[in-house]
């Protein structure tokens, strides 16, 4: 994942080991900010992530995501906590 | 602040039942549609608020692991049979949220006939149906919705519809049914679809929080392992076999017309359950018989006749009596090849103690209310015991002279005095008593209310019985 | 409560009201549709569900919903509608489900008829479905045990958090005589069930399951439910003993027949000869400890069933062959007379071999 200082909103993260690359988010995302991953993660899929920039938080990709938990969409105005 | 999309809270926040190392992912192959609709599925419960009350019934096929994933109460069940079980639920608390979830296998092949019938008794369920075209989890073999020419583990030529028929398309079949509330079919293929099925689902679930009844989402749902492709590219095989033969659309929706359904409490009074049960019935005390001959004190009693005489009757209002007067009885109807031809009896036997063998081989008393009786268990009486023949039916007369006799041509006499045939058993019955004196006079007429179910043949009965007093 | 002479059958319905029993699903068979009818008739007066399934496979699974979800609940059916229960009846095994089943054994194999047979039996009290298991199995030999067993076996159903069968047959479900029935028992009273689906926030975590994927797991979860029914053992077995201390010949029989049998005691005794009577109450668990103890004084023995020899191997193996042991059945729904089982007993004792 690219090295970043600040978290920008909005954005999508990707859990590293729960994706098992399937690339169903990657062709349904509209602006096209979601790519596969070149390393393998420990069940030996190459995992979906995201390119850094280009988010605008509309959610199709969780939505299309068959993992509960690999994907986490966060709104434009997100909060993080403290 | 916009909605934060995350791993919905009516899954476990760790899968602890699942045996996967990391307790997290499912178990499902990549791209597989049912962790998407898992995933709709789990949000609506959270924005419902229903998890806390909702009870998962789990299939057989790949989604027979539901009970990893969602924080609610689970029944996993055999194939097939997930809407009877799911009915047993509902029947049984009509407040929880049942939620059948079925592959193509389970609803529309083994337990087609248990769908239909779920939703043609409108059960206020919600089933989700994922239909592949596949048994996944058994290794890709044929579905009733594998479509034509597809091959699989078990149509490796092609499904071929002059072999096996043709794919089923269970929500139309469903939807022409009068009692389901809603049935859908939607599709994962994209954006637009998947949010279609996201609202299906919660539209099911409504209906069924609203108590309004069956509602049903059948969703196109990809299975690349079965279907040999890509994720990526089963959702164009989806648009491209699935798709054509299984249209998208609302096949019934009638959420506007139904009203909720009610349930009635079920009721736990004692007393109110004693009287439900017929069981509030009053102890009365009766005057000690005096039979007129010893055998009359503990005797069986043969009635025989035709069908429709009211022997099967006769039997139980004796018997009835014997209870009331302290006696122990039985009383069972004939089985055997008696039975046959039309003809019927019944044995009662009475005794001071618990009877033994109910069955009456060797009669004390025959009634006779027809020819065939007599000449078939006139010989079975006991010597010195007692034959009552119905004389309008019976011509020949008793052969034996060891046996007494108490003969009246009973249905002529019931016809003509008492105006209808009808109650010739009473009749009988009343001569019976009278003539042994074997149970008090009273016990007979306490015993009609129990078992003659129109209260306004009572009267006539009992006035055949006391005819009958005078004929004992 | 004064008496009521009634259908065993019936007698069945109105028990299982007072017993708790909220919910009955079932399809009709002759000869236990009066089981049915009568709950159709009392199930709903009182607040109950009654529901008339599509199958006898759909019955027993949705036996299987509601003795999950923590109901008490019961079906009746007769033997060809039973062996379509099987599958379900398993699966109430493995996943702990109580419920009660009814079964009037009516003539088979195949349609067979409507009269009275013993001759699911081995099905009865071996398994009956797929799986290592047993089923606790009662069998009534009047319409007071139809009452008073259906009563009990929810109590062991629930006890034991598995099936219990009610075996019966046509003879005593059709059979009317005088029951004395309990008060009903108050719904504080019945016993709480924390691992039932109950649709609330304390049970959510229940979960009705069978399926062990790990073979260990499923051996351990096997051996678990045989633990329970080793309990069962020790603890359940009923059997009823008429005129047994000095006996020459002790004849076992169940349901139907034991009525004729006691019949056939008194008889016989009447002549002379000194029998007596061994009814097992529990099919299974079986008598074994108290036929193996007789065995040790007694040494002949006459089993009777109205089937084609079933019971008598239990004997057999609880009494070790020991004793010289007798048989003598009626099959199609031929209920054997007195007189035959005392002519049976006749030539026994005059050294004829039966």
């Amino acid at each position: 994942m690219p090295e970043e200082t600040e978290l920008t909103y909005p954005r999508v993260e990707v859990d590293f080991d729960l994706c098992k690359g399937c690339g169903l988010c990657i062709v349904t995302c509209p602006v096209k900010c979601l790519e596969i991953s070149p390393e393998l993660n420990k069940k030996s899929y190459h995992p979906a992530r995201y390119k850094g920039t280009g988010c605008t938080g509309c959610g199709l990709c969780f939505y299309t995501c068959p993992e509960p938990g690999a994907i986490t969409v966060f709104p434009k105005d997100y909060k993080p906590e403290e | 602040m916009g909605k934060l999309l995350q791993k919905p809270k009516s899954f476990y926040n760790e899968f602890f039942r699942s045996p996967s190392p990391d307790k997290l992912s499912t178990h499902y192959c990549p791209g597989c549609g049912h962790g998407v609709i898992h995933k709709y599925v789990a949000e609506a419960m959270d924005d419902f608020g229903i998890a806390d009350n909702t009870i998962w019934i789990s299939p057989v096929g790949c989604s027979v692991f539901g009970y990893y994933y969602f924080d609610c109460g689970h029944q996993q069940v055999p194939h097939g049979r997930a809407p009877a079980v799911a009915t047993g639920v509902k029947r049984s608390h009509p407040e929880a949220i049942v939620i059948s979830y079925q592959g193509d296998g389970d609803l529309a092949a083994i337990g087609g006939n248990n769908i239909i019938q779920a939703a043609n008794r409108g059960e206020n369920i919600t089933v989700i149906f994922v239909n592949n075209s596949i048994y996944g989890m058994t290794g890709g073999q044929m579905a009733p919705t594998t479509l034509v020419g597809q091959t699989t583990t078990t149509s490796p030529y092609g499904r071929n519809p002059a072999n096996e028929g043709y794919p089923m398309r269970m929500a139309e079949l469903i939807a022409q049914l009068e009692a389901p509330v809603y049935v859908e079919r939607v599709a994962l293929n994209n954006a637009q679809n998947r949010n279609k099925t996201r609202k299906a689902i919660r539209k099911a679930l409504k209906i069924q929080i609203d108590k309004k009844g069956f509602s049903l989402v059948e969703i196109l749902s990809q299975c690349p392992s079965g279907w040999k492709v890509s994720p990526v590219d089963s959702l164009k095989w989806m648009e491209e076999n699935q798709m054509p033969y299984f249209p998208l659309g609302v096949f019934k929706d009638v959420v506007e017309q139904r009203n909720p359904l009610e349930t009635k409490p079920r009721i736990w009074d004692k007393d109110t359950i004693i009287k439900m049960l017929d069981l509030d019935r009053q102890v009365k005390e009766y005057a000690k018989p005096n039979p007129t001959k010893d055998i009359y004190e503990q005797p069986k009693i043969k009635v025989a006749g035709f069908g429709g005489q009211g022997i099967l009757m006769l039997g139980v209002l004796l018997s009835e009596a014997a209870m009331l007067n302290g006696k122990q009885v039985t009383w069972i109807p004939s089985y055997g090849p008696e039975m046959r031809g039309g003809t019927a009896n019944c044995q009662v036997v009475i005794r001071n103690n618990k009877v033994g063998n109910p069955s009456v081989d060797k009669p004390t008393i025959l009634i006779a209310m027809n020819q065939p009786s007599l000449d078939r268990f006139e010989k079975d009486v006991i010597p010195g015991g007692l034959i009552v023949i119905n004389e309008t039916l019976v011509t020949s007369g008793v052969t034996r002279d060891d046996v007494d006799v108490l003969a009246h041509p009973f249905s002529d006499i019931a016809d003509k005095q008492l105006g209808t045939v009808k109650v010739q058993n009473s009749l009988i019955l009343g001569a019976l008593i009278k003539h042994t004196n074997m149970l008090d006079q009273q016990a007979i007429f306490d015993a009609l209310p129990a078992h003659i179910k129109k209260i306004d043949l009572i009267p006539l009965n009992k006035k055949a019985i006391e005819l009958g007093f005078s004929l004992g | 409560m004064a008496k009521e002479f009634i259908k065993g059958n019936y007698a069945v319905v109105k028990a299982a009201i007072l017993a708790g029993a909220e919910t009955y699903f079932g399809y009709p068979i002759t000869p236990a549709s009066e089981i049915a009818e009568g709950s159709a008739f009392y199930f709903p007066k009182t607040g109950r569900t009654f529901l008339q399934a599509e199958s006898e496979v759909a019955s027993i699974n949705m036996l299987y919903g509601a003795g999950g979800a923590g109901v008490r609940t019961l079906t009746a059916s007769s033997s060809p509608g039973i062996s379509l229960m099987q599958e379900g009846i398993s699966y109430s095994v493995g996943s702990e489900v109580p419920c009660l089943i009814v079964n009037v054994n009516r003539g088979g194999p195949g349609l067979g008829n409507i009269a009275p047979e013993q001759s699911d039996y081995n099905q009865s009290t071996k398994g009956g479905g797929h799986g290592s298991y047993h089923l606790i199995v009662l069998a009534p030999n009047s319409a007071q045990e139809m009452c008073d067993f259906t009563i009990k076996g929810f109590e062991l159903a629930d006890r034991y958090r598995t099936p219990v069968l009610l075996l019966t047959d046509a003879f005593i479900g059709q059979m009317m005589e005088p029951v004395e029935f309990p008060e009903p028992i108050s719904k504080q009273d019945l016993p709480s069930k924390p691992w039932a689906t109950l649709g609330n926030p304390q049970t959510k975590k229940s979960i009705i399951n069978s399926i062990y994927l790990e073979p260990a797991e499923m051996e351990q979860h096997i051996i678990r439910l045989e633990k329970k029914m080793d309990e069962v053992k020790q603890k359940e077995v009923l059997f009823e003993e008429y005129l047994i201390e000095d006996a020459e010949i002790i004849t076992v029989g169940y349901g139907i027949i034991s009525r004729v049998l006691k019949n056939v005691v008194e008889d016989l005794r009447a002549k002379g000869i000194k029998v007596g009577l061994l009814r097992p109450q529990t099919l299974w668990p079986f008598p074994e400890k108290r036929l193996a103890q007789l065995a040790e004084k007694v040494n002949k023995f006459l089993v009777v069933e109205m089937s084609n020899g079933q019971m008598i191997n239990d004997v057999k193996l609880a009494t070790n062959c020991k004793p010289e042991i007798y048989f003598y059945n009626r099959m199609g729904g031929v209920v054997p007379t007195a007189d035959e089982i005392i002519h049976k007993i006749e030539n026994i004792m005059g050294g004829n071999n039966g």
